[in-house]
């Protein structure tokens, strides 16, 4: 994106579900740390749960989720997800493999704010929610998963089901505003007060 | 919501505007980058067209990619990718005016134990990095914030990130410890008891009689640890230790600008009458070592206690702790105590500091290293491995048989070539022991306090420290 370029708003996400089961889904198992040396985001869509969806000599064995639903657009994820480093390489690297929207029991924080940055709506759903969900897509993969950010909601077949997104990102999501930098340079003014009244760090 | 905590104090000076999505602006006093997670935020801000706001507030280091060889570290490094990596990096700082503590300075170092040991972190500051154990900063009474590549982007571009404040939950650990019993057992405790996404929405604010007793340095092995339980920040409220510890330090001022500067610090202190959102306290008296038995932080136990069998644990956690006791091998109902050890590790940003390495080093006076073990001692900076050498602490290592070795992350996350192979088992002063994290799938970590794993190194299994040198 350029300097003055419109930001998207996102108001909904749709496509087919991936159930990825398990709690405290770390952001080493997301993306390893190996994959960190690369100076670009740009091939990280392939590093995706990377070590999860080999075997030892390095063949996809095509039982990860991510293989089993290779056209998937919405994942369904458990307790705590994301959690570990703040490496945003993590969400880039779903973004990149094709996921637009992740609904789950809960998310770890740092990597709730990258998806926010990233424009990836994350919402969160009550445990019971989210394991019939994941039955659901488990057993009909065909099934298209709608995220409906503006009202927090989730739609698959004839189930509709009430779910949460935080204030700070549906708002930044639906109204465009998750583009921080703008917003961030529109009080420089201000800023530069704070920055006065600070006292140097290096001398 | 919390009122006159530090956590308001910091983020009430801190605080540039509220922006329309209800977020707040904040000022960073002070940007740390590294090589890994900058280039890319480096490379947004330049399709802008936009320059670094406040280059004299922000410090990088190389540490995550550091060869901790003094041949591995020459130039072009063997490593065609880390070597692409320092090579941006240069770039980018040279660009910006920046200063950098790159592999030939005699500062370089790991963020987070660099921007301490000079006095570039100080109280009442925001400090934000690119990687999640900027919480470490807290122990000097700071708020230490990890962000993401487009924050770190916003934060060139505009001195200021997007937060959301936060509840205060104020932990005390209360009790006598064993002089054996470090700030890194205090912490493994407490996330085996509130786990790994305790924290979360919350900053932590440590107090209670077993922290105030703490040096400048435990606390920042503590601080350090907050991400593994959830917590995005976590402090210590500043006291005469963190001043005195200040003193004399490269970036603080001299006379009587400091005692000034010194004032103001302490007034971040929560006051007396301060509000938090919830309160914790946690029985720490009489404490043994502790160990980890699974693959996240959490799942710890006093060296003396047996493995938790998964069915007696809640049951959100019981899958979890069944596929963790089936990675490491352990067995549920015996202690961790004569689990056999491959490799031991002393370093990293939790455990990497100069009274890390001197505690380990009175385990290892007059021992040798077993013949079945790899040890490798890593020092968190240079300057760290100076004054270890100085004083001879660097030849009780060397003399018992460790690699003593050139500064960097290393064997913590394995990108240098550091790494752990097979199913071998490592004991680490390191902060995370998810699979994989020290180089190999079937590799296992068992986290401890330096101390514990220079009595594993000396015993080849775990033990029980204060029986080593007892
Ligand atoms: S030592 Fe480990 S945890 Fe600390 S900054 Fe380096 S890689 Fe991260």
């Amino acid at each position: 994106m350029t300097d003055g370029a419109t930001v998207p708003t996102v108001t909904h996400v749709s496509g087919r579900g991936v159930p990825i089961r398990g709690d405290d889904i770390d952001t080493d198992q997301i993306l390893p740390a190996r994959f960190l040396k690369e100076t670009t985001f740009e091939a990280m869509g392939e590093y995706a749960f990377h070590d999860q969806r080999r075997d030892d000599d390095g063949a996809i064995h095509g039982d990860h989720p991510l293989d089993r639903h290779p056209d998937g657009e919405v994942l369904v994820v458990n307790d705590n997800f994301g959690c570990g480093s703040s490496r945003e390489h993590a969400p880039q690297a779903l973004q990149r493999w094709g996921v637009d929207g992740i609904v789950g029991e809960s998310f770890a924080e740092i990597f709730h704010d990258n998806c926010t940055s990233l424009g990836i709506p994350v919402a969160t759903a009550p445990h019971d929610t989210i394991a019939r969900l994941q039955e659901y897509v488990e057993a009909n993969p065909e099934t298209v998963v709608e995220l409906d950010v503006e009202n927090e909601r989730v739609s698959y077949d004839d189930t509709v089901v009430e779910v949460t997104i935080s204030d700070s990102m549906r708002e930044a999501l639906v109204e465009g505003r998750w583009d921080t930098t703008e917003l961030l340079r529109s009080n420089m003014e201000s800023v530069e007060r704070v920055h006065e009244s600070l006292s140097p760090t290096q001398r | 919501m919390s009122e006159r905590t530090l956590y308001d104090k910091v983020w009430d000076r801190h605080r540039v505007a509220t922006l329309p999505n209800g977020q707040d602006q904040l000022f960073v006093s002070l940007h740390l980058i590294h090589e890994v997670t900058s280039p890319q935020a480096f490379s947004m801000l330049s399709e802008r067209g936009l320059d670094v706001a406040y280059p004299d507030r922000t410090v990088a280091v190389a540490d995550h990619i550091a060869p901790t060889t003094v041949e591995g570290r020459e130039r072009p490094l063997a490593d065609e990718t880390a070597e692409t990596m320092l090579a941006t990096i240069e770039e980018n700082v040279a660009a910006a005016g920046i200063t950098y503590y790159g592999l030939d300075s005699s500062e370089q170092g790991i963020t987070h134990v660099v921007a301490p040991e000079l006095g570039l972190t100080q109280p009442g500051m925001v400090v934000a990095c690119g990687d999640s154990h900027t919480a470490t900063h807290g122990a000097l009474g700071a708020i230490g914030i990890g962000i993401g590549t487009s924050q770190i982007r916003d934060v060139f571009a505009s001195g200021c990130i997007a937060a959301e404040k936060r509840a205060v939950r104020r932990v005390d650990l209360e009790g006598d410890v064993d002089e054996w019993v470090s700030a890194k057992d205090l912490m493994l405790r407490l996330l085996a008891d509130l786990g790994v996404d305790g924290g979360v929405g919350f900053v932590y604010e440590y107090g209670g009689s077993a922290v105030e007793r703490l040096d400048v340095e435990e606390r920042l092995a503590l601080c350090n640890m907050s991400i593994e339980g959830g917590a995005r920040s976590g402090y210590v409220e500043p006291d005469e230790t963190t001043v005195e510890y200040l003193r004399g330090r490269e970036h603080v001022p001299h006379g009587e600008a400091f005692e000034a500067l010194a004032e103001d610090w302490l007034s971040f202190a929560s006051d007396d009458d301060a509000v938090y959102d919830d309160h914790v306290t946690v029985d720490v008296d009489g404490l043994a070592p502790m160990v980890t038995w699974g693959t996240n932080p959490g799942q710890a136990v006093e060296i003396t206690e047996p493995v938790p069998d998964p069915a007696t644990l809640p049951p959100g956690d019981r899958e979890a702790a069944a596929d963790a006791i089936d990675h490491v091998g352990v067995t549920p109902g015996e202690s961790m105590q004569g689990t056999p050890v491959d490799v031991a590790f002393i370093g990293t940003c939790t455990n990497g500091r100069v009274s890390d390495f001197e505690r380990a080093a009175r385990v290892l006076e007059g021992r040798t290293v077993h013949p079945d073990v790899r040890a490798l001692a890593v020092p968190g900076s240079q300057r760290v491995k100076r004054e270890l050498e100085a004083s001879g602490v660097a030849d009780v290592f060397v003399d018992a048989g460790w690699e003593w070795r050139e500064s960097g992350c290393s064997l913590c996350i394995g990108m240098n070539g550091d790494v752990i192979y097979d199913d071998e088992l490592c004991v680490s002063a390191s902060n995370r022991n998810y699979v994989g994290r020290q180089g190999s799938k079937q590799g296992r970590t068992v986290l401890a306090s330096p101390a514990t794993v220079a009595a594993a190194a000396v015993e080849g299994e775990l033990v029980d420290v204060r029986e080593v040198v007892g």
